[in-house]
Order: C-alpha cells, then structure tokens, then sequence
C-alpha cells in the first residue's frame, strides 16, 4: 500500500473510532441516570458496544501508523479539531427521546454501513465491520422498538419523540456526504461509498416513523463539517471530561 | 504421566487451558464458549488465539491474562494471546455441555442456531416452563437479555443467541 493511500486509511479508521467514542460516551452519561434499571443497563451496555468498537478501530489505526502511539493515547491526546466523528454522535443526551431518537438514525445508518464495509477489499475492516453488523442489528431491535412506543404512548411522549426527530432533522445529510480523503479509498474498494446508502436509510426511517404515527420533519437546514474537524461548541465539554484523567496524570493507569 | 507423554504438546495446553472459565459466568470454560480458537506451538513459543464475544465485553482482558497465569503457572513463559476478529463469535459455537451447565447454573442457554431474532423456544431455568416474557433486550452483561418466568415468576438471564 503506497504511503498516501496508508494515511488516508490512517484516517479513516481514527474518523470511524471517533464516531463510536464519542457516541459511546454520551450513552455512558446515562449510567444510573436511566429511567428506570433495565433500560440504564441497557444503554450503557450499547455504550460499551459502540467503545468497544473505537477500540478495534483505533488500535488497527496505530498499527497502520507505527510510530508507537496506542489506541489511548489516539483517544484521549487529541484535541476537537483532530476529532472526526460525525456531529450527530456529539450532541448532549437531551431527554431519553432524543437519545433514543438519535440512537435509532444512528443504528440504521450502522446497519446500512457496516454491511457495506464488510466487504471492503481491506480484511481488517471488513472483520471489525462483521463484528459491528451483528450488534447494530440488536442496538436497532432495541432503538426501533422504543420509536414506536413513544410514538403511540401517551400524547406527552408523542410529543417529546416528535420534538426530538425536529431537532435531529439538520444533522442526517452528513451522514452521507463522501469527503475528499474517502474519495481515494472508495476507488481502491476500501472505503465504502456513503452517498449510495441514503435512499434505504430514508425508506428504513420513514416506514418507522410512519408506523410510530409521526410526522416526518419538514425541516430543510442542514449541517456538516464533522469529518473536517469542525464541531458544534458541545464536543470540546465532552472530551474535557474524557480526557481529564489522562491530561492531568499522563500515563496513569488503573 | 505414561498417556501425557504421548500426546503432542498442542493438545496438553488445550487441556491446561481447560480450566480458564469466563469471569462473569465461571460454569463456562473458555472452550464451551467458543472464545478459545486456537492454540500453537513455534520454536518453543505459544501462541494462543482468541476471538471476542462483544467488542466491548470488558471480561475479555481478564480472559487474557487468566490464559496467561494459567500457562505461566505451568512453567510456560513464552506466551503470546492474540485476538482474532473473523470469523466474528457466534453463540452457535457454544457447546451442548456448555449450554447444559449454563441451564443448571440459572441462566438460559441461547435459544436457537438462526441467529437475530430469538423464537418462543426460551425455557425458565428453574422450572422449565417455556411460558416466558422478555423484561429486557440487555441483562447484566453485554452477553445476556433479562427474562421472567410467567409460571413460577422467577426473572432470569438469557444467553443472547448473536
């Protein structure tokens, strides 16, 4: 692999780690905060799911790197403008329908690229991609499931579930804007080609909504950047907390 | 020691390696897991292979070194564990005296071999009732859902068929 394409890779798989730590750490913010005992287990279980993941990604990161870096220091070194995630993995929690709401256009999307990306040319993704398939799959029973439950519930979850799909509405495009350094990949067989997945997430999120009896959003702004490193102001308070530990006591282990 | 002898050195450390059992659920050996893939021996180097049950099952850096204690304790040192993503765990590896053991130690065994969606097939451990309700897709662990017994009332784990 020549020196351009490794980087690029390079990349790639620190933007994929950081769309699961980041997502993985407000989901752990729910931890003994859930609104009630199985469902805060529940979301700190995909919590764990979604850092295991970062893990995988970030530690075949530094070994495609090779300078010596580790998957911790990838994760907790790094400031918001090296961070790459998608910025619909960073917005705070809100109340648990927005959570909710937010994990269930996530898990489709996952559902749509992992599968895709289990077939990239590069072995290692598409291993870490057959992993993360079989625990979307289950995130989204989960996710989906919830959607309709709000959406029928009471006229106050109705509400709050409706309310939540609004605000969420700007931050689907980016999902499946392909950037530059994607571009490359994607010609080598090794990225997988987001844009082609956007009319089955649509059909996927409709049909479910529909059936929820919501509204699909008629909002028509739209926001981006993540994949360059340009965050909403609440990602810098997220990995001030993250990296606290590490900043202040370098090296510290327990 | 006559019938040790005979046997290659693989095999040995499979059997050394028999007692290293999940932390969370220690009725079940590595084996009966599936977590164990394999073992090899290389110019008296070991190299163990596992495969993770969950990406983010924090038990797996226990299993790691337990492996390790366990063939260091046996006078191996020049061991390395290694991980392997594919082929990704499926609870289809799972072996029917591991699922034995899970059903007598309190949880329910995965229910089928088709994977993704979980039939009516889930029996109560305790009484074997199969008229069972969902509480919870997640349990205690990433590995387990809660369920309850409609019969004798009793909640229970069961083991995710993934």
């Amino acid at each position: 692999m020549d020196s351009k394409l490794k980087t690029a890779l390079f990349d790639y798989c620190t933007a994929l780690g950081d769309d699961s730590v980041v997502l993985g750490h407000r989901l752990s913010e729910w931890c003994r905060n859930g609104p009630f005992l199985e469902e805060d287990l529940a979301l700190t279980n995909v919590s764990l799911d979604f850092i295991g993941r970062a893990r995988m990604f970030y530690s075949y990161a530094t070994e495609l790197e090779d300078k010596g870096r580790s998957e911790d220091d990838i994760a907790y070194l790094r400031d918001c403008r090296e961070y790459r995630n998608l910025l619909i993995n960073e917005l705070p929690n809100g109340d648990f329908a927005f959570t909710m709401a937010r994990q269930f256009l996530v898990d489709v999307y996952d559902m749509g690229f992992f599968t895709e990306l289990a077939q990239s040319k590069d072995p290692m993704l598409a291993a870490i991609a057959a992993k993360a398939i079989k625990e979307s799959r289950y995130h989204l029973r989960r996710s989906e499931d919830w959607i309709k439950r709000l959406g029928e519930g009471t006229e106050e979850s109705h509400e709050r579930i409706q309310n939540a799909f609004k605000q969420l509405w700007g931050y689907w495009p980016e999902m499946f804007e392909v950037s530059d350094d994607e571009q490359q990949l994607l010609n080598a067989g090794i990225a997988v080609d987001r844009s082609r997945l956007k009319s089955n997430w649509e059909s996927t999120v409709h049909a479910v909504l529909k059936e929820a009896t919501l509204d699909i959003p008629a909002e028509n702004w739209a926001i981006g950047g993540g994949r360059d490193g340009k965050h909403t102001e609440y990602l810098g308070f997220l990995l001030a907390e993250m990296q606290f530990l590490q900043r202040t006591y370098p090296g510290q282990q327990w | 020691m006559v019938a040790a002898t005979n046997k290659t050195d693989t095999a040995q450390l499979f059997e050394l390696l028999s007692i290293v059992v999940d932390p969370e659920i220690p009725v079940l050996t590595l084996q009966d897991l599936g977590v164990l893939r394999d073992v090899s021996v290389e110019n008296g180097k070991i190299k163990v292979t596992i495969t993770p049950t969950y990406a983010g099952c924090p038990a797996m850096d226990t299993m790691r070194a337990d492996i390790e204690t366990t063939l260091a304790e046996a006078g191996y040192e020049q061991v390395t564990v290694q991980q392997s993503l594919s082929p990704a765990w499926t609870t289809d590896w799972m072996s029917e005296n591991g699922k034995r053991k899970l059903r007598a130690y309190g949880i329910a065994p995965p229910a089928n071999t088709t994977c993704g969606q979980a039939t009516g097939t889930i029996e109560c451990p305790q009484c074997r009732s199969g008229d069972v309700k969902l509480i919870s897709e997640f349990g205690s662990t990433a590995c387990k859902a809660l369920y309850q017994c409609r019969d004798c009332l009793e909640p229970f784990d069961y083991f995710k068929c993934i």
